[in-house]
C-alpha cells in the first residue's frame, strides 16, 4: 500500500463529501425562501440515510462478488453486509490504498447521486416520501448501476463502457431518476403561470464554487492513485467546467440578451457534469470540447421542460441527464489513448450508446415504479396549503428567515 | 403635527436624508418597499425563462413634523427625490393627533 495514495483517497473522500452541502445550497438559492430548509434537507438526509443503508447492505451489494443472470453479473452479494470483513487489507478492491478507504469513497457517490434528483422535485414533495425515495432508490436503482459499471457487473465487464467517475453511474442515473420522479409528482402549483424566481442567487453562486472545488476529488479521486492519471482528470475537469460557463452565457447573451450570474455556474456545473465519464480518458483539448458542446446544449435543453410541460424545477433533466449524455457519448470518439489507455473509435461509441440507454432505462423504469408505489402507499406530495404556505414550516416547523427576533 | 410621508426612489435616500437635516428635521423612518405606479416593472431572466416583475423596489420615508416645518419638508422631499423620469414617487401628507416619546411621557409637539 501506498501512503501517498492513501493521503489523496481520503482528501478525495472529503471533497465529494462536501459537495453535497454545496449542492444543498445551489439548488437552496434557486427555490423560494418559503422552501430554503425543505429544499437543503432534502440534500442532507441523504447523507444520514444512504450511510447507514451503504454500511449494512449497499458497499456488499455493490463490490462483493456477482451474482450472475447467464453469463452477465448483476448484482453483487452479501458477505460484506455491515462491512464486518473488510479487515484493514486492501485485497478486496486490489488497490494501493486500504479497502475502507474505498468503500468511504464510493459512499459519497451514493450519497450524491439521490441528492441530485432532489432539485427536480423541489417546492412540492413531503418529507417523509422524498426519505423513503432515497432509501428505495439507493438500493434499488443506485447499487445495481454502480455494481453494473464499477463493481464487476456486465456494463464495465461485457459491454465494455467506459465511465471514469459517474457519467452513467451519477448523472444520466440521477437525470432519468428525476425525469421518471417528477413525471408522477407533477407539476408545482403555478409552473408556467406565475413567477417562480430564485430568492438568494448568492447561494447558488457559493455552493456552485463548493461543487466545482469538490468535483476535483470526485474526478480526480477516481484516478484512485495519486499520480499523472488524477493529474490529468484535474486538469480536464478545470478546463470543461471553464469552457463550459463560458459557451453558457455566449449562447445566453445571444439568446436573451444578457449573460447572467446563474447561466455561469449553471454551465460550470454542465461542464463539470459532461466531463465526469471522461475525465481520464481524454485530454485538454477533447476536455475542451466536451465543454463547449455541453454549454450549449445543456444551455438549450432548458426549453425541453416547458416544449414537453414537466416541471423540472431546477432542471436536473438539463444540466445531469444531458450533460451526462454528453460526456459519455463523447467520451467515445474523443478519448485518446496517451491518457486512459483506450482510443476513441465507433466502436467504442457504439459500447457508450448502449450503456446510456441501459442506465437511462433501468433508471427511468424502476424510479417511476418506486415513486408509484410510495404515491400510492403514503402519498409523495405535500398537501396544497402546505405547498402555497411553504415547505419549511409545514413539513419542518422551522423558518429559513427570521426577520423579527 | 403632520406625519408625511414618501415614496422614493432607493438611490434619492441619501441625499433626502441630508437636506431633510438641513432644514430642521431630527429624526425620519426608512424601509423598504416595493409597489408599482405609471413607472412599468422589469423583465428578469432565469436559465432562458423570462418573468414580467412589475413591483418595482422604493424606498418608504416617514417623517413627524410641526405644522411650520412642514411645508419646508415636502418642498425639500419633491425637489430632492426629483429626477424627471418617471418613477420618481409621491408624497402623501396625513394630520396627525398626537405623538408620544414613550421614553419620557412627553405628548404632542414637545415630543416631536
Amino acid at each position: 500500500m501506498d501512503s501517498g495514495d492513501t493521503a489523496w483517497m481520503l482528501t478525495s473522500c472529503a471533497l465529494v463529501l462536501l459537495m453535497t452541502p454545496g449542492l444543498a445550497f445551489f439548488y437552496g438559492g434557486m427555490v423560494r425562501a418559503k422552501n430554503m430548509l425543505a429544499m437543503l434537507m432534502k440534500n442532507f438526509v441523504a447523507m444520514g440515510i444512504v450511510t447507514v443503508l451503504w454500511v449494512l447492505v449497499g458497499a456488499s451489494l455493490t463490490f462483493s462478488g456477482s451474482t450472475t443472470l447467464g453469463d452477465y453479473g448483476v448484482l453483487g452479494d452479501l458477505d460484506l453486509w455491515g462491512l464486518r470483513n473488510l479487515g484493514a487489507s486492501n485485497t478486496l478492491f486490489g488497490l494501493t490504498f486500504p479497502d475502507n478507504v474505498m468503500i468511504m469513497f464510493q459512499l459519497t457517490f451514493a450519497i450524491i447521486t439521490p441528492a441530485l434528483i432532489a432539485g427536480a422535485i423541489a417546492e412540492r414533495m413531503k418529507f417523509t416520501a422524498w426519505a423513503a425515495f432515497v432509501a428505495l432508490w439507493a438500493l434499488l436503482v443506485y447499487v445495481p448501476v454502480a455494481h453494473w459499471v464499477w463493481g464487476g457487473g456486465f456494463v464495465g465487464e461485457d459491454i465494455g463502457a467506459l465511465d471514469f467517475a459517474g457519467g452513467l453511474v451519477v448523472h444520466i442515473n440521477a437525470g432519468a431518476a428525476a425525469l421518471a420522479l417528477i413525471l408522477v409528482l407533477g407539476p408545482r402549483i403555478g409552473f408556467r403561470k406565475e413567477a417562480i424566481r430564485p430568492h438568494a442567487l448568492p447561494f447558488t453562486v457559493l455552493g456552485a464554487g463548493i461543487l466545482w472545488f469538490g468535483w476535483f476529488g470526485f474526478n480526480g479521486g477516481s484516478a484512485f492513485a495519486a499520480d499523472q492519471a488524477a493529474g490529468n482528470a484535474f486538469l480536464t475537469t478545470q478546463v470543461a467546467a471553464a469552457t463550459a460557463a463560458t459557451a453558457w452565457i455566449i449562447a445566453e447573451a445571444a439568446t436573451t440578451g444578457k449573460p447572467s450570474t446563474l447561466g455561469f455556474v449553471s454551465g460550470a456545473v454542465a461542464g463539470l457534469v459532461a466531463i465526469t465519464p471522461a475525465a481520464g480518458f481524454v485530454g485538454p483539448l477533447g476536455a475542451m470540447a466536451i465543454g463547449l458542446v455541453a454549454g450549449v446544449v445543456c444551455y438549450w435543453a432548458l426549453r425541453l421542460k416547458f416544449m414537453f410541460n414537466f416541471d423540472d424545477s431546477l432542471d436536473v433533466v438539463a444540466v445531469h441527464l444531458v450533460g451526462g449524455i454528453i460526456g459519455s457519448l463523447l467520451l467515445g470518439v474523443l478519448a485518446e489513448e496517451a491518457y486512459g489507455g483506450v482510443a476513441g473509435s465507433v466502436d467504442q461509441l457504439g459500447r457508450q450508446a448502449l450503456s446510456v440507454v441501459i442506465a437511462f432505462a433501468y433508471s427511468f423504469g424502476v424510479t417511476w415504479v418506486i415513486a408509484r408505489v410510495l404515491d400510492l402507499a403514503m402519498g409523495i406530495r405535500a398537501s396544497e396549503v402546505d405547498e402555497r404556505n411553504g415547505l419549511d414550516l409545514a413539513l419542518h416547523e422551522e423558518q429559513s428567515y427570521v426577520l423579527v427576533d | 403635527m403632520k406625519l408625511v410621508i414618501a415614496y422614493i426612489n432607493p438611490f434619492r435616500l441619501d441625499e433626502i436624508r441630508d437636506a431633510l437635516k438641513a432644514t430642521g428635521v431630527t429624526g425620519l423612518t426608512a424601509m423598504n418597499a416595493q409597489g408599482f405606479g405609471r413607472q412599468s416593472g422589469h423583465t428578469e431572466t432565469y436559465r432562458g425563462a423570462e418573468y414580467e416583475v412589475d413591483m418595482v423596489p422604493k424606498i418608504r420615508i416617514e417623517v413627524l413634523v410641526d405644522d411650520s416645518l412642514a411645508p419646508a419638508v415636502i418642498d425639500t422631499i419633491e425637489q430632492t427625490a426629483r429626477t424627471g423620469s418617471i418613477g420618481d414617487g409621491k408624497i402623501a401628507v396625513l394630520p396627525v393627533e398626537d405623538v408620544v416619546r414613550i421614553r419620557t411621557g412627553e405628548r404632542g409637539r414637545d415630543a416631536l
